[in-house]
């Protein structure tokens, strides 16, 4: 018996490391055939760009995550952020309305404005963490609640609506196309490709993964701990505010409601795609698949009657659990001590 | 615990173990045996197989072939530290301690004593207490961990292990990181243990310490048995031969003729921080210069704080004449000022990750090209490092955790090398790496400072400090008692001011 389970145990570690990388893709694939075989319509061109599109908004700020977590924080403030930084651009465009008119001024003024307070959000929540040494949990704990009850002020209980002189200048940015892709889809590329390349080409993705690894190292050499992570939670504010831009011209509208459980979706994105969630290894192509994976349950429910469609979040959290677990590898490795 | 006959029995036998990993076979067909109230040390370079050992004897691996023989009943021993049942007990190197929770209860943890399913806290804390008495240990039973010194949290350990009745405990390296001072306190709860009938395993790269208290002495070397002899049968250098295979007769290089009239690379004047108070020394190109000091003495807060790691209070650093005020630790680096942590593990190297982004770590901006990462100069780097300074891997992609601690070593040191300081400070440069790769590192050193690099070696060793130091500094309670040169640099001199008999800088 101990003969067999030294190589056994060395084998299934290269398979286990294999399943990391790939076990997103694999089970992504057999989504799709999943979804495939139950309604052929499910790969038609009308609903794969349907599903592309609504991954967006988690897929960009699942991005920022992904280099929060690695460095290892986290970030529960994106949700409530995405919508204090929609109803924010709302009322700012609805006022600069009078001065600049319904062109194409106003909108950008409302996309600046979006993207100052995405950066500024991510600042504070970075600085609280970094410069006053509070933890991330408890820091973005904070001012998820503080942007939650801002949006509702802001919409005094209600919704903010955008001018309807406005969204028809703003509209192509949600429902427009170039090359035949929707322009969220596109901005979700961009995103994905920089996000990628800035984590594993550059030295500012090291710098991440080293502190996720072991603060008192990366300390040791050399890093600006504090500035790095800083610059994980501006990273975030960023994308953030870069999905909410694509996100106003859809519903035209915020309120208390807006990008509820945002924050745990793209978490959910980032772990299933197989980042550590304590830090010390980040996937970008992972966070990618796994907010595709996140929309394709939803589609897949909307296709079908074998499971009611309410039932969407009971799926998601069983792939969070099954994949998670299956990353830990402890199927099959038997009862292998780690001493 | 055991009557006096059964003393001199062996215990625990092992029986031609032999052990591979995979296809790689790491112990061949050892024997040992282990005798009730005798001290047996097993010695042997870094990768000899003592720890495959060790985790055999105590059944945390299984071995491969060959029997366990137990109070002369061969037995298959039980995984995963439930041998702590039969009365055998490693003690791991990183201490199995909870940090936030009291000392007495890590000691009942997982048999805590209860009385109708509510915890006994009043027996169990004057039981801890009587283990403590009884040992001499002068905590409180109350006290957290995480307060304790790494002495007091080894003796807390070998507490737990009495209190589990353990007939055999095997401890992995106890005095590494342990003082002087600490080590002697260890070495006279040893005998105690020894006394009560306890057989004693322990690792240890001090080989002074081996044949102070070992009874006997098993010497492995790659994977084979060498010797077992009693210890009073062999020198510290007799032992050295044995582990290596060879003549040690070079382990310290010569020491080349330090230049009194070098330029000055480092003056540090009146220097106070966290943990020191008016530190002033200065430092010579080309210049090997000791730092002594027991433990909690302020040598590393010296350097934390010229590196730029903790703050200075009051006092100046000039670095090549010009007047430095470290504000970062990549500032420091730029300035070509390294700091070599004595904490490879928890400091220096990042365990998880592979060999390459931990060599480039430090020095990663000069590995830029244009927007990215210049990935294939730090192949080239990492090839150049791996000769240079002769890491040994079997591959490039095994995880530094992986590693063997010498060449762990080798890589830290080939990772701060990679910034080319002008001024190298490492703090304790051959802490639990075996001899062989100790001389390497010695002779790394001396070149340096040929070539120009001025060094500072933090070490507890004295021999080490004396064997390669131009001058050395004393400290003590965080200031410096004493600078010495040429003949005063001797064990005696050194000891009488890091004791505090004798004091005065004489600059």
């Amino acid at each position: 018996m101990t003969e067999l389970s030294t190589p056994a145990a060395s084998k299934s570690r290269t398979l286990v490391l294999d399943l990391k990388a790939a076990g997103p893709f694999v089970a992504l694939t057999i989504l799709v055939v999943i979804g495939y075989l139950l309604n052929p319509a499910f790969l038609s061109e009308g609903n794969l760009t349907n599903l592309l599109t609504r991954s967006a908004f988690i897929g960009v700020i699942a991005v920022g995550a992904t280099f929060v977590i690695t460095t290892g924080g986290i970030d529960l403030s994106v949700g409530s952020m995405a919508a204090v930084i929609s109803g924010m651009m709302i009322i700012v465009m609805n006022s600069a309305l009078e001065t600049f008119g319904a062109g194409l001024t106003t909108v950008f003024i409302g996309c600046g404005c979006s993207i100052v307070l995405g950066l500024g959000a991510g600042l504070i929540n970075g600085l609280l963490t970094t410069k006053g040494k509070i933890e991330a949990f408890i820091v973005t704990l904070g001012t998820m609640g503080i942007f939650r009850s801002l949006v509702t002020y802001f919409a005094d209980g209600g919704t903010l609506s955008l001018d309807f002189a406005i969204r028809g200048t703003y509209r192509p940015v949600y429902y427009g196309s170039v090359l035949g892709l929707p322009v969220p889809v596109w901005v979700f590329i961009f995103v994905a490709i920089c996000g990628w390349f800035l984590m594993n080409r550059t030295a500012f993705g090291r710098y991440c993964t080293a502190i996720g690894s072991n603060e008192s190292v990366a300390k040791y050499s050399a890093i600006k701990v504090d500035r790095i992570k800083t610059l994980t939670y501006v990273i975030q504010g960023f994308c953030v505010s870069l999905a909410t831009i694509v996100y106003v011209p859809r519903l035209g509208s915020a309120s208390a409601s807006t990008g509820v459980l945002w924050e745990l979706e793209a978490i959910a994105a980032v772990i299933i795609g197989g980042t550590v969630l304590k830090g010390g290894y980040g996937r970008i192509g992972g966070t990618i698949i796994g907010a595709l994976i996140l929309t394709v349950i939803g589609n897949i429910l909307n296709f079908t009657d074998l499971i009611s469609n309410y039932l969407n979040g009971t799926m998601q959290g069983l792939i969070i659990i099954i994949a998670v677990w299956l990353q830990r590898g402890e199927w099959g490795r038997g009862k292998t001590t780690k001493t | 615990m055991l009557d006096g006959e059964a003393i001199n029995q062996p215990v625990l036998v092992a029986d031609r173990i032999s052990k591979s990993f995979g296809s790689v076979p790491v112990l061949f067909s050892i024997s040992m045996d282990i005798r009730s109230g005798e001290v047996h040390a097993l010695i042997g370079e870094n990768g000899a197989g003592k720890s495959t050992l060790m985790k055999i004897l105590s059944g945390f691996h299984m071995p491969t072939s060959g029997q366990i023989v137990l109070d002369g009943r061969e037995i298959e021993l039980p995984a995963n530290g439930q041998t702590e049942g039969l009365g055998i007990v490693l003690i791991h190197q990183e201490l199995n301690l909870a940090e936030q929770m009291t000392v007495e209860e890590n000691i009942y943890l997982g048999r805590e004593i209860t009385k109708s399913g509510i915890l006994n806290r009043a027996q169990m804390q004057a039981e801890v207490q009587s283990y403590l008495d009884d040992i001499g240990l002068e905590i409180s039973p109350r006290d957290r961990i995480s307060s304790l010194s790494m002495a007091q949290k080894q003796m807390v350990e070998i507490v737990k292990a009495i209190s589990r009745d353990a007939r055999v405990l095997i401890m992995d390296e106890p005095t590494a990181v342990l003082t002087q001072a600490e080590t002697e306190l260890f070495f006279k709860q040893i005998e105690h243990l020894k006394a009560k009938g306890v057989a004693i395993v322990f690792v240890s790269h001090k080989l002074s310490e081996v044949k102070r208290i070992a009874d006997r002495v098993t010497v492995l070397r790659d994977g084979q048995w060498i010797a077992t002899n009693d210890a009073d049968d062999l020198t510290p250098d007799a032992m050295a031969q044995l582990m290596v295979g060879r003549e040690l007769s070079d382990l310290y290089p010569p020491v080349s003729e330090a230049d009194v009239d070098a330029d000055l690379v480092l003056e540090v004047t009146n220097l106070s921080a966290p943990g020191i108070r008016d530190v002033s020394f200065q430092l010579r190109k080309g210049e090997v210069l000791g730092f002594f000091g027991l433990i909690g003495s302020g040598r590393t807060a010296v350097f934390e704080a010229v590196c730029g790691l903790s703050d200075i209070q009051s006092g100046h650093i000039r670095l090549n004449q010009d007047e430095f005020r470290p504000r970062s630790v990549a500032e420091t680096r730029d300035s070509g000022l390294a700091y070599l942590t004595k904490d490879r593990k928890e400091k220096g190297l990042l365990l998880g990750q592979k060999m390459r982004p931990n060599l480039t770590l430090f020095a990663l901006p000069k590995f830029l090209k244009r927007f990215g990462l210049d990935q294939a100069g730090e192949e080239v780097a990492l090839e150049r490092a791996k000769r240079r300074f002769d890491i040994r891997s079997r591959d490039s992609e095994i995880a530094v955790g992986d590693l063997s601690g010498g060449n762990q070593q080798k890589l830290l040191l080939a990772k701060i090398m990679e910034a080319e300081p002008r001024v190298l400070i490492i703090d304790e440069p051959t802490r639990g790496i075996d001899v062989g790769t100790k001389q390497q590192i010695y002779h790394f050193i001396a070149a340096l400072a040929a070539e120009g690099v001025s060094i500072v070696v933090i070490s507890s060793e004295m021999p080490e400090i004396i064997g390669i130091s131009h001058r050395v500094v004393v400290m003590r309670e965080g200031e410096i008692s004493g600078i010495l040169t040429g003949d005063e640099i001797n064990e005696a001199e050194i000891v009488r001011y890091a004791a505090g008999l004798k004091k005065g800088p004489d600059q």
